[in-house]
């Protein structure tokens, strides 16, 4: 029985060490050869800072990073508004909840290409009917804060359950307001589950390339520079911007778990 | 503040119920009606009969199913081990073991795309249709991971040594305990792996040749040469096809929970 146990455990430490090896090969390929400038990973070139000095000169790419960004936070500000009074509504909703839920689900598990289209057409409708609509960074934010809502809704609902059903009450009956009870009193109660609502809506917009492509106008992203550059040739600098990327998730990865440790400890005391 | 009765808290889905009509409902009415419009406006069937009669377009729906079924099946299968390691003793106490497995998730993903077409390169393998199924493969594991992950962790292991106590061998322990009961993870994973593969154009167009583009990229090039006719039909046909698959995930998933329910009566001797 032990020898079994102890020979899973080393099977076990094979499978994954190999799995995550293969699975950051690509991404450390590219980091290292961010230090390398030359036109393509593998070839050789000078060592140095190159490409970042490159990737700092490329103005379309550093546009396109800051579009990327400003549409992340904006849309996952607004989701996280949106998608907490909602949920809230949701919640305390005595008909029509599944109808609601349903559509949210749709949004959801529907292919990105159909929700593309949609959006399309409905900024054809509106030009058509004379709605000041352009394709462009304010549309794409509408786009990616209206796919991005469910998921907030998605990780706040959760949390609703575990309230004192009297919060509400309580609120109002101190004198405040239904809004003034929702965003002071309630809202704090709910602020685990709008944190990590944000941090999904702000991935799930910076990841996004099908709903973008289509109603960007001239507008570019990471996603659709990157990808529009392929025929043309990527531009090297492009490895510095993966690198930049992905320590900068790495950071804030460790800060979380650190943070949270720390809590624990300090919760455990 | 007289007017105050009971609160009426359902207030606040109005606005999103707003948004879901206007965003939401109401482009899929759009996306029909330019399905069935003709070039003059008039109603038509034109654009559905170019769908279903015009190979390139059903030849490319075809594909597509395939293509996605193979990526979901070879995520299926390194996922389902991984999650088995990850969810078992003694790995189940590190907890930073899962969380690498999600990280490059939180990368853009065209980027991570991008290291994988410059590392294959590198290593002097072509675009192809099977590096196109490698990129997918690559992109979407960790969505196949997670979801059986957090199926096999919550398991409650009391079965599986109940059944090795019974006399059941490791493999039967597995097949008959462990593997039914993480059906709901793989579900899910297979939903979101399964989905998701027909708007990968992006990765297809990366990775692959020219033969291999998902129909997602069809749909977007036609739609971007303003033939909104085909291309909202050809979409309209992939909103049915994801529907279909909806219900169908669920009623495996409630049909599984109806036998469960059913079992835990009968194992519990009188029914309430």
């Amino acid at each position: 029985m032990k020898n079994k146990k102890r020979i899973f455990t080393v099977i076990g430490w094979v499978v994954l060490v190999l799995a995550l090896v293969l699975m950051y090969l690509p991404i450390l390929t590219v980091v290292a050869y961010s230090f390398v400038d030359s036109k393509t990973v593998g070839a050789s070139g000078e060592i140095g800072f190159a490409l970042y000095a490159r990737l700092f000169e490329n103005e379309r790419l550093m546009t396109a990073a800051g579009n990327t960004l400003l549409i992340g936070v904006v849309s996952a500000f607004l989701a996280t508004l949106l998608g907490t009074v909602s949920a809230v509504g949701i919640f305390y909703l005595k008909r029509g909840k599944q109808a609601v839920n349903v559509v949210s689900q749709l949004t959801v598990y529907n292919a990105e290409i159909v929700t593309a289209v949609g959006f399309f057409l409905l900024a054809i409708f509106c030009n058509n009917v004379h709605l000041p609509v352009q394709k462009g960074l304010g549309w794409l934010i509408l786009c990616h804060t209206v796919m991005t809502t469910p998921y907030v809704i998605l990780s706040v609902s959760p949390r609703l359950g575990q309230l004192n059903p009297n919060l509400f009450e309580a609120g109002m009956d101190l004198g405040a307001g239904q809004t003034r009870t929702l965003f002071t009193v309630i809202f704090p109660q709910l602020i685990k589950g709008m944190v990590s609502g944000f941090a999904l809506a702000f991935t799930l917009s910076l990841d996004d390339f099908v709903v973008t492509n289509l109603n960007r106008g001239e507008v570019n992203t990471i996603s659709t520079y990157v990808y529009d550059s392929i025929r043309r040739g990527i531009d090297p600098a492009v490895r510095a911007l993966s690198t930049v990327i992905f320590v900068a998730v790495l950071a804030v990865l460790i800060a979380v778990n650190v943070a949270d440790k720390a809590k624990r400890r300090r919760a455990a005391k | 503040m007289l007017k105050r009765k009971a609160p009426a808290k359902g207030i606040f889905a109005l606005p999103y119920a707003v948004i879901c009509v206007i965003f939401v409902v109401f482009p899929l009415i759009l996306l029909l009606i330019y399905a069935f419009r003709g070039e003059n406006g008039g109603f038509t069937f034109g654009n559905f009969a170019e769908v279903f009669t015009n190979s390139s377009n059903y030849m490319a729906l075809l594909k597509t199913v395939g293509t996605a079924l193979l990526a979901t099946g070879i995520c299926l299968l390194i996922a389902y081990p991984l999650a088995y390691i990850l969810a078992a003793a003694p790995f189940n106490k590190i907890a930073i073991l899962a969380l690498l497995f999600v990280v490059p998730m939180w990368m853009n993903f065209i980027l991570r795309i991008f290291a994988l077409q410059s590392l294959l390169s590198m290593l002097g393998i072509e675009k192809s249709y099977g590096a196109a199924v490698i990129g997918l493969v690559y992109d979407f594991l960790p969505f196949m991971l997670l979801p059986i992950y957090t199926a096999l962790v919550n398991l409650d292991t009391s079965y599986a040594e109940a059944a090795g106590d019974l006399g059941a061998n490791a493999v039967g322990t597995f097949l008959r305990t462990t593997l039914p009961m993480s059906v709901p993870g793989i579900i899910s994973g297979v939903m979101m792996v399964f989905m998701p593969c027909f708007s990968a154009y992006a990765i297809t167009d990366m990775m692959g040749d020219s033969n291999t583009a998902v129909i997602g990229g069809k749909i977007d090039y036609l739609i971007s040469q303003n033939q909104w006719g085909v291309g909202s039909a050809l979409a309209f046909v992939l909103l049915v096809l994801v529907i279909a698959v909806m219900v169908v995930g669920n009623l495996v998933a409630s049909s599984r929970n109806a036998k469960a329910n059913a079992s835990a009566l009968t194992r519990g001797g009188s029914a309430v």
